[in-house]
């Protein structure tokens, strides 16, 4: 008897969470990679200004955040792209109504190991590298030293955005592809770790991820135009030429918790913390 | 009673079997139904030959060439490494090891079976990559070998925890007729037990290998994922598995690129299908 009191007992515990999700306290926002840290670090300020409201945050890529937000499996989609044609048309099937929210900033940083010589390329020296067409980092007033390309994921709204802005140079006629020698790494962090072990790498990620393992370039639309050091101050002026916006996406204009979590990041306590993760606030 | 409860056992039994054999069944269906699509758009020539994996541009690539070789060359070389080492292993057990370092190997071994592969892959990450790439001075770690030793030690507790049931199972006879007509204990092991457990430890390195072509998360991490037809064991190299897993989240249901993953099941599940009937068949003639 005892024995079945207690199994009972165990079962309830273990179904009181399945329950406490049926109150709509709690929300699930998933997507890029790059905006992880940057949406742990609102939703631990909006949690502890809002006691009992939880939010719960996934990466995975740009990629993973739309296709959870059209099969309805998180609140809100964080996303380092624009969302395409292909999957508005699909979210419209299953009856969600995809809604952009620009929240931030970016600037891509594209890093070397501090060891490496190079300290500036201009983005057809970029695109020559990253498509396999500049093989040795002395080509580019490097070492005598193979290149190794790090990349992100397929799935990764950074891959995404480097290979349209920076390969294809915004012609969306272009055929240009990363190289195939290029190694795709899971995460900004991988990409990261392996810079900082590696002179001979060269990858990107949003400048969150900058550290002291590695080395920012200074990027050239072309040689006339001068080197612009990816910071803070340059993206916001629009000097430097690899910036992007980071965005929310919601089904339809939010309500509830969803509009209230969105209202604090556009707030301007959600700017400082834009701010403080290294990433670039927007201007209004 | 007895009867009726036994007889309601037998068939519950018979029902799990069943069962077991019928989701077999449906996953492959499934796995046919979204992966065939897949051939709508590009031909299954150039689906298995072509050499572009590009699955997410306009018009997309899908060839899984690179995809592959890679797979069967990171295969290849973890079985060159946990085969010798595997069955050396299983023969030491078996046969030399005093009872008290048996016990010790035998958990030990269990217990390497039962670290996440993540883990591994983790450890990996860390420690075997910068030495590799140190060691043959690459311009980076993440290679095919990088992942080949890691899964090596995948394979191993499955290989060896077989190929030790056949060598156990031989009759004792054998060896003590062996032992009997004055052959050395490594004459008995070497031309009585081996060849006596061959189809044994066939199945075993069999199964082994089964286990590393599905095996995911380590070679994720260690392989460096460059879709690229490898040239040699010391080039990065991406497999079928961790193409799958890597971008199973950006392919949005019924698109091009999700059929084609579904695809690549149906490539992987034949691969393994065929290593799995063969390591049956290895132990079939055993018994017979």
């Amino acid at each position: 008897m005892l024995k079945k009191i207690f199994i009972i007992l165990s079962v309830i515990m273990f179904l009181r969470p399945a329950f406490a999700a049926i109150q709509k306290n709690s929300i699930q926002i998933k997507g890029s990679d790059t905006m992880v840290n940057l949406g742990q670090a609102w939703a631990e300020k909006y949690m502890e200004k809002n006691a009992g409201d939880f939010v719960a945050i996934t990466g995975g890529g740009s990629g993973t955040g739309f296709s959870s937000l059209i099969s309805n499996t998180c609140d809100i989609a964080m996303s380092s792209r624009n969302i395409k044609e292909k999957e508005i048309a699909l979210a419209k099937q299953k009856g969600i109504n995809p809604d952009e929210i620009k929240v931030a900033l970016d600037g891509l940083a594209v890093v070397v190991n501090p060891a490496n010589p190079v300290n500036r390329l201009t983005t057809d020296q970029l695109a020559g590298i990253f498509t396999g067409k500049i093989i040795n980092w002395k080509d580019v007033g490097g070492q005598e030293k193979k290149i190794v390309i790090l990349s992100r994921e397929v799935n990764s709204g950074t891959h995404v955005y480097f290979k349209e802005h920076v390969l294809r140079r915004n012609d969306p006629n272009s055929k240009e592809e990363f190289s195939p020698a290029a190694l795709l790494l899971s995460s900004s962090q991988a990409i990261a770790d392996e810079v900082a072990g590696n002179p001979a790498a060269v990858g990107y990620y949003g400048m969150g991820y900058i550290s002291s393992g590695q080395k920012a370039i200074a990027v050239a639309k072309d040689e006339k135009s001068g080197y612009v050091a990816p910071t803070i101050e340059n993206v916001i002026s629009g000097k430097y030429p690899i910036s992007r916006p980071l965005f929310l996406y919601t089904n339809g204009r939010g309500e509830g918790l969803v509009k209230k979590f969105i209202d604090f990041c556009l707030s301007e306590e959600g700017q400082a913390i834009v701010l403080k993760t290294d990433f670039v606030p927007i201007s209004r | 009673m007895r009867k009726i409860k036994e007889f309601i056992i037998e068939k519950l039994i018979l029902l799990c079997g069943i069962a077991s054999i019928f989701f077999v069944v449906l996953i492959f269906l499934f796995l046919l139904k979204e992966g065939l699509a897949v051939f709508k758009t590009v031909s299954p020539f150039h689906f298995l030959c072509g050499k572009n994996w590009y699955p997410i541009s306009e018009p997309a690539q899908l060839g899984i060439l690179p995809l592959i070789l890679g797979s069967l060359l990171v295969t290849f070389g973890a079985a060159i490494i946990s085969v010798p080492i595997g069955v050396a292993c299983a023969v030491y057990i078996a046969e030399i090891a005093p009872v008290k370092i048996k016990e010790a190997l035998k958990s030990g071994i269990e217990l390497l079976a039962a670290i996440p592969s993540v883990v591994l892959g983790f450890i990996g990450m860390v420690t075997l990559v910068p030495w590799v790439k140190n060691v043959f001075n690459l311009p980076t770690g993440l290679t095919a070998l990088s992942g080949s030793i890691m899964l090596a030690f995948m394979a191993m507790p499955t290989i060896v925890s077989i190929a030790e049931d056949a060598l156990y199972s031989i009759p004792k006879t054998y060896k003590e007729g062996a032992l009997a007509l004055g052959a050395t204990q490594w004459q008995a092991i070497w031309r009585v037990m081996l060849p006596a457990a061959s189809s044994g430890i066939l199945a075993a390195v069999m199964l082994g290998i089964g286990r590393v072509i599905g095996e995911t998360m380590a070679v994720m991490m260690i392989t460096g994922n460059a879709a690229v037809i490898p040239q040699s064991i010391l080039a990065p190299v991406r497999t079928l598995t961790a193409t799958i897993a890597a971008e199973m989240g950006e392919a949005v249901v019924g698109s091009e690129h999700y059929f084609a993953l579904f695809a690549i099941g149906i490539v992987l599940f034949i691969i393994s299908f065929a290593i799995n009937v063969t390591a049956d068949l290895a132990l079939h003639r055993r018994q017979e």
